[in-house]
């Protein structure tokens, strides 16, 4: 022990010290936690541990619920669709913005791509939901030019799921051009002059040189996007869906939200929390150890 | 140079700069919609005739916003939360991610450490198990509830330590030499050093903290305790009519839910516009790109 305090690492240890002390409570506590989705949890009985064991009771009565197949159908569906357009549109806009040589009009396209990135789902969400509007939306109003009827975009089950991918890439393909720009930005120009040297044309450059260039990070970035293969994004969710669209716009986050805080069935909920907790953990080691092993990528 | 394009380039790059000026507009013409319906008359924007400019030209419906108490106590709000989780947010960020740039062989727990805090970012407890311990330490409807539980930005401390791992290693042994201890290098050296990525990271948890608003909504009992971002769910998302008061549908007449609602949506995005374009300065430069080294 006094060797301890003697050695050279104190400074370190205590520097760590409060932030090891929050995130022990904070993020460690609620792991001790999950024993909540092993009981028939009461808060009245105080402490995570004095509540009745179950065992696996709660699971079973959430593989006997009717929503939780629909739950979990909705999630994946919704997850993979923002994934795959998620990746598509942001690497077509560079591409796009790549072959911009007037900087200052390259310049206002990201200022304005980038910004809805930074605005929350609640002020997104009143936007769409005033400008989505079946009786007085601006979309509404302007899709009548055409003759189209009035469609309840956020009410409407074939809408929903459509609604939410859209309205979730149009937040974040702009941010997520900045990963492919800077890709682009350290491709090496001799490359260019040999394929034009070749000649190859504006097109066969693309294909050939900036392609094949971009996809380590292309490789990179779907990789790591699987770890999202149950995060259907609660936030925007949350703040768009209704009981009408819980058919095709329920998942697991609102679910647990509802059945755990509104319901208060605490068990229940934690039982399925912790299902999306494993498998998401399992997904996101997964693709941090290939983008390891096949990328050299290393978070830290 | 000048380059002399074929024809079919020609239609490209005007094919091109058309494609990014209409998605450009995509992302700002719905801001400046809901604008124009906050500035505009009830009768107006009822009638949903306003488009892209104000129609019958109005400041009622900010008079009606602003004269809220709600709405201003929750600003209140927002505003202590945003100075005591950006302080504690930035301090916790620094003081970790300095041990943890450390070399192993400098410093033999780093693996350890770096691991119990990685960890964090790849498991989540669970939202159930997370409320009871805001329940259990006693912070519940205090401002504890909405800074401590997301005090160490874990993903801003790998960006953090990896800036500093790129900082050239003489400075800091040149510190050592003259008899600096690692609080002195810390203070004196790392942190001047990386002064545009702290501008970064601070923003960040400033936006961060800003647009939070789930957990106002579940740790606070009552919503004079919320931040603004929950005040505005309960009343712009939810059309909660418990949280309108009488004296509020009086006025209602002359200021329409849409327009009260577009006010309110865009008071709430105002912070974040205007400090959008020193956010952009630093992420246009890539320093954000620290963590993506593929």
């Amino acid at each position: 022990m006094l060797r301890n305090l003697k050695s050279p690492y104190w400074p370190l240890h205590l520097m760590l010290l409060p932030g090891l002390i929050l995130v022990l409570i904070y993020s460690y506590g609620p792991m001790v936690g999950i024993v909540i989705a092993f009981q028939k949890f009461m808060p009245a009985k105080g402490g995570l541990f004095a509540s009745d064991w179950t065992g696996l009771a709660n699971f079973r009565y959430v593989l006997d619920m009717p929503d939780s197949m629909r739950v979990l159908n909705n999630t994946i569906i919704i997850a993979l669709f923002k994934i795959v357009v998620g990746l598509i549109i942001p690497i077509t806009v560079s591409l796009l913005l790549n072959e911009v040589r007037k900087e200052l009009f390259k310049r206002g396209v990201q200022t304005l791509i980038y910004l809805p990135h930074f605005l929350s789902w609640i002020i997104l969400g009143g936007i769409l939901i005033d400008i989505l509007s079946p009786s007085s939306g601006i979309v509404n109003q302007f899709l009548g030019l055409f003759g189209v009827k009035s469609i309840y975009f956020l009410g409407d089950n074939s809408w929903f799921r459509p609604v939410l991918v859209l309205s979730d890439v149009w937040k974040e393909f702009g941010f997520n051009t900045i990963v492919y720009l800077a890709a682009l930005t350290g491709i090496n120009p001799s490359l260019y002059e040999a394929a034009i040297v070749d000649g190859a044309g504006r097109w066969k450059q693309t294909l050939n040189v900036t392609l094949p260039g971009m996809m380590p990070i292309i490789v990179l970035t779907m990789t790591l996007a699987l770890g999202n293969v149950l995060n259907a994004g609660f936030d925007q969710v949350f703040n768009l869906y209704s009981p009408q669209v819980y058919e095709t716009g329920d998942i697991i986050d609102t679910f647990v939200y509802r059945i755990g805080l509104v319901d208060a069935q605490y068990g229940v909920a934690t039982a399925v929390g912790l299902f999306k907790s494993v498998v998401s953990f399992t997904f996101i080691s997964v693709s941090y150890y290939l983008a390891y092993r096949f990328a050299n990528y290393r978070i830290f | 140079m000048v380059e002399h394009y074929t024809l079919g380039r020609k239609i490209f790059v005007g094919a091109n700069y058309t494609v990014l000026a209409v998605l450009s507009l995509l992302c700002l013409v719905p801001l400046i919609h809901v604008l124009a319906v906050s500035f505009s008359s009830s009768q107006a924007a009822t009638a949903g005739l306003v488009k892209l400019w104000p129609v019958d030209f109005t400041i009622s419906s900010y008079k009606f916003v602003l004269a809220k108490p709600a709405f201003l106590t929750s600003i209140g709000v927002t505003l202590t939360r945003v100075a005591i989780g950006l302080t504690i947010n930035m301090a916790l960020t620094v003081l970790v991610a300095y041990p943890l740039s450390k070399e192993v062989g400098k410093f033999p727990y780093r693996t350890l450490y770096v691991w119990i805090f990685v960890v964090t970012m790849l498991f989540y407890g669970g939202l159930i198990p997370q409320y009871m311990i805001v329940k259990y330490t006693g912070i519940m409807d205090s401002i504890w509830a909405l800074v401590l539980p997301g005090a160490v930005p874990v993903f801003n401390v790998v960006l953090l330590l990896n800036f500093f791992r790129g900082l050239p290693k003489e400075l800091e042994e040149a510190a050592f030499i003259d008899g600096a201890g690692h609080w002195t290098t810390l203070w004196r050296i790392m942190v001047p050093l990386s002064a545009p990525a702290l501008a970064t990271l601070t923003l960040f948890a400033t936006v961060g903290h800003w647009n939070a608003w789930f957990d106002g909504l579940i740790f606070m009992n009552s919503p004079d305790h919320y931040p603004l971002q929950s005040y505005l769910q309960t009343v712009v998302i939810n059309r909660d009519l418990s949280l309108v008061s009488s004296a509020d549908m009086k006025s209602l007449a002359e200021v329409s839910d849409r327009t009260a609602k577009a006010a309110q949506i865009f008071l709430g995005a105002l912070p974040i516009l205007l400090v959008y374009p020193f956010l952009q300065r630093f992420f246009m430069k890539g320093i954000v790109l620290g963590s993506v080294k593929g």
